[in-house]
């Protein structure tokens, strides 16, 4: 593995490697001593042309923890709007050495154009594009469905596992969402079944393509399938004016129509878990009541997120020689 | 004075072996009687056919020329150089300039670059309204009447979105016999629109430019068309609902042309999967379905031209991201050589049919009397040399376009250009272009610039 851009770079070996991986990764953080020495000397640079506190936090921790020099660029805000500056920053940070490249950008396939487009040597690690992918959200969602779905809830029967089996439902603005595709293409590679529950406004054009089943109706769904785990995706309340396209007609009929609330919650199996990838609306695509449940996995997602970042940094960097060590 | 050329057994239209005599710019004799007067004349120069194809000089209805505004990235001079290349005699240059093709002044300014480079005749196409704003109707009839006479009018790069404004332009374009050419494009459907709706584009995450929004100003302009009585062309016909469309339209005996590129004849949306903004164009690439579907309509006279669209673009517009890059594509140098390929020598054309969509027809839509004529004696002598059985591999860095973003780097195309003339002058040989510092343009051109 050079960069991760996409699941879809992931065969289903890679991914249980990246899953087993976190899971070392985690158990290390359990010690009073976090850091591990790994990548000592070597830089990540946070790349973020688009606001994201939340996961630049967190790669800057899985970094630190592995030792890591950070360095965290925030082109939003500058003058910055026409690709030549994604090169010239890309050509910037390859002169001050970066040995992996974290981007965020607005604009599907960036990550993949500062990969093949030879202006960086380092590994690209895509943090979410546009509307295009989100893999290590993908990643962290798949660690934490294993952690619950997968053997006794203990911790070494997981290791060299999939998710052979686990019904999915993905609820939400898929149409927008990288969350969605990723997850759709890494759980299908896991071995998940996965259905999407959106209104037909929010779901793309093509998607019949796409290795998941899609529903308009969020209860009979979750009658019908029984789901393991509900992921809820984040819905922007300006979807619905006329300037942001018009996708529904009010947030109180999202809510009603596909929002998770108490009474659904208590529609799913027993062992079923929620998540989301936050941040979330609460009272629009989720309740408080469900945000905060016990079935509710969404503040451990967030610890996970750290491992699996951990595990991809290390797997791409770790045994990397850039040539330039001597 | 213009050199005599003798053109020894050339295939005109890719019939038999012949010889064309060319004198003062004129087809003067053919066959034996060719060979008896170039024998009898002291001053013939030959250039030896060798069994390549003959066709008129090919006249591009849809070329974008970028002067004036943005001769960073092309002129009239290097446009027009490359289309030579490329076996044009005329082109027809987009109104999208800087400022835009909407007055008099502007359309016999451009007109007048084009004299002067000398390289092919250049068309002026006029804006359909005032600054491509889709509000205002601009003077048409002073275009019309001024020294570049345009007749085809188009905001290309814009739609004439709002139905009342394109029914005026229909209308009023019929005291000159122009027409209009539309860009299809529904604005609202494409807010943002990045490629093609469909497949690729919902894995790929990029904002979808779905066929329906071509396809439903298409549907609309060719009833109003039929409505008041007028001549609509249809530019860069993308989709298959459009060519069935156009066919419906044609066979209710309205009077619509349309025109397809090379690139949507040859490209799909697969190639954005590597989001390499080369392949970024408006309007996108389509599915193979659409390509098929084109293609046939080419082929049944659906779709009456070839035209370019040539749209060369500054290195920084495509060296970016998918998103912040430019659409456009170059394609002057090319398409004779996509057209081989994916219509004669797939059996779908013959090279006289080429002759139909690369000369004769586009010709006679934009009412261009002296080009896209038969190859006979008492013709301006506007021809190509054809080796079809040639193979090259396109290198943009070597084409005579000033821009570098042709879509089809590195790839194996079949045919060259060997010569092109201009009323009897070589503009070139060899498959290269003849810079003659004595061709009268050139000089004009000096003083044009001074
Ligand atoms: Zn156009």
């Amino acid at each position: 593995m050079k960069h991760l851009l996409s699941v879809a770079d992931l065969t289903r070996e890679d991914a249980v490697r990246i899953l087993d991986t976190a899971a070392q990764m985690a158990a290390t953080q359990e010690r009073e001593i976090k850091k591990l020495p790994t990548l000592r000397g070597r830089t990540v640079v946070n790349l973020f042309f688009e606001d994201s506190t939340r996961t630049r936090i967190s790669f800057e921790t899985a970094a630190k923890r592995l030792s890591a020099d950070v360095i965290n660029f925030s082109a939003k805000g500058s003058s910055v709007s026409k690709g030549e500056s994604l090169k010239d920053t890309a050509l910037t940070l390859q002169a001050m050495g970066a040995d992996a490249v974290v981007i965020r950008h607005q604009a599907s396939g960036a990550p993949h154009t500062l990969a093949t487009a030879g202006w960086t040597r380092g590994a690209v690690v895509n943090a979410g594009d546009g509307m295009h992918q989100h893999p290590t959200q993908a990643l962290l969602d798949a660690y934490t469905l294993r952690r619950h779905l997968v053997g006794d809830g203990g911790r070494a029967d997981v290791y060299g596992r999939d998710l052979e089996g686990a019904r999915v439902v993905l609820v939400g603005d898929v149409l927008h969402s990288r969350v969605a595709r990723s997850n759709v293409g890494l759980l299908h590679t896991l071995g998940a079944e996965v259905v999407l529950v959106a209104p037909p406004t929010l779901v793309p054009v093509g998607a019949g393509a796409w290795p998941a089943r899609v529903s308009y109706d969020l209860d009979a769904t979750l009658a019908q399938v029984r789901p393991d785990a509900v992921m809820m995706l984040r819905v922007q309340r300006e979807r619905m004016s006329s300037a942001g396209g018009g996708f529904f007609p009010s947030p109180l009929e999202y809510a009603r129509r596909y929002g998770l609330d108490a009474r659904r919650l208590a529609a799913l199996p027993d062992h079923a878990v929620v998540l989301h990838p936050g941040p979330m609306n609460r009272g629009l695509e989720i309740t408080a009541d469900a945000a905060d449940s016990p079935r509710s996995v969404i503040v451990e997602q967030v610890a996970n997120g750290v491992a699996v970042r951990m595990a991809v940094l290390y797997l791409l960097l770790a045994g990397r020689n850039d040539g330039s060590a001597a | 004075m213009t050199t005599t050329w003798w053109l020894r057994g050339v295939r005109p239209l890719g019939g038999d072996a012949t010889d064309v005599l060319v004198v003062d710019g004129v087809v003067a004799a053919l066959g034996a009687e060719a060979a008896a007067q170039a024998a009898a004349r002291d001053d013939v120069r030959v250039l030896e056919g060798a069994g390549h194809v003959l066709l008129p000089g090919l006249v591009d209805l849809h070329t974008h020329l970028r002067e004036p505004g943005r001769e960073d990235t092309e002129t009239v001079a290097s446009g027009t150089r490359a289309a030579a290349v490329g076996g044009f005699t005329a082109v027809h240059a987009m109104a999208n300039t800087t400022p835009t093709q909407d007055t008099a002044g502007v359309v016999e300014q451009v007109w007048r670059l084009g004299r002067a480079a000398g390289w092919c005749d250049v068309h002026p196409v006029g804006a359909v309204t005032v600054g491509l704003e889709g509000e205002r109707l601009a003077e048409l009839g002073a275009m019309a009447d001024s020294a570049a006479r345009v007749r085809v009018f188009s905001d290309d790069g814009r739609c004439v979105h709002d139905p009342v404004v394109m029914r005026r332009a229909l209308e009023y374009v019929k005291a000159f016999d122009g027409v209009v050419a539309q860009h299809a494009q529904e604005p609202r459907l494409t807010e943002g629109a990045q490629m093609h709706e469909g497949v690729v584009s919902a894995e790929l995450g990029l904002a979808g430019w779905p066929a329906v929004a071509e396809e439903a100003v298409v549907a609309r302009d060719v009833l109003l068309a039929e409505h008041v009585g007028s001549r609509l062309h249809v530019c860069h016909v993308s989709t298959a609902g459009s060519v069935e469309i156009v066919r419906w339209a044609k066979s209710r005996g309205i009077d619509v042309t349309a025109e397809v590129t090379p690139h949507h004849l040859l490209l799909t949306d697969e190639s954005a999967r590597g989001y390499d903004p080369h392949f970024k164009v408006n309007p996108p690439l389509r599915t193979q379905a659409d390509v098929d579907a084109v293609r046939a309509g080419l082929a049944d006279g659906t779709i009456d031209v070839v035209a370019t669209d040539h749209a060369p673009h500054a290195r920084e517009d495509k060296d970016c991201e998918w998103a912040a890059a430019a659409m456009g594509m170059t394609g002057l140098e090319t398409v004779l050589s996509v057209v081989q390929q994916t219509m004669v020598d797939t059996g779908r054309m013959t090279w006289a049919d080429v002759a139909r969509v690369l000369s004769e027809a586009p010709a006679r839509i934009g009412r261009v009397e002296d080009q896209g004529r038969p190859l006979a004696v008492g013709e301006p002598a506007n021809l190509v040399v054809v080796d079809p059985a040639a193979r090259r591999v396109v290198v943009p860095e070597e084409q005579a376009t000033a821009s570098r973003n042709s879509p089809l780097r590195g790839r194996e195309l079949p045919g060259r250009v060997v010569a092109t003339f201009l009323r009897g002058r070589a503009t070139v040989l060899d498959g290269r272009p003849v810079d003659d510092p004595d061709r009268p343009g050139v000089a004009a051109g000096a003083a044009v610039g001074a």
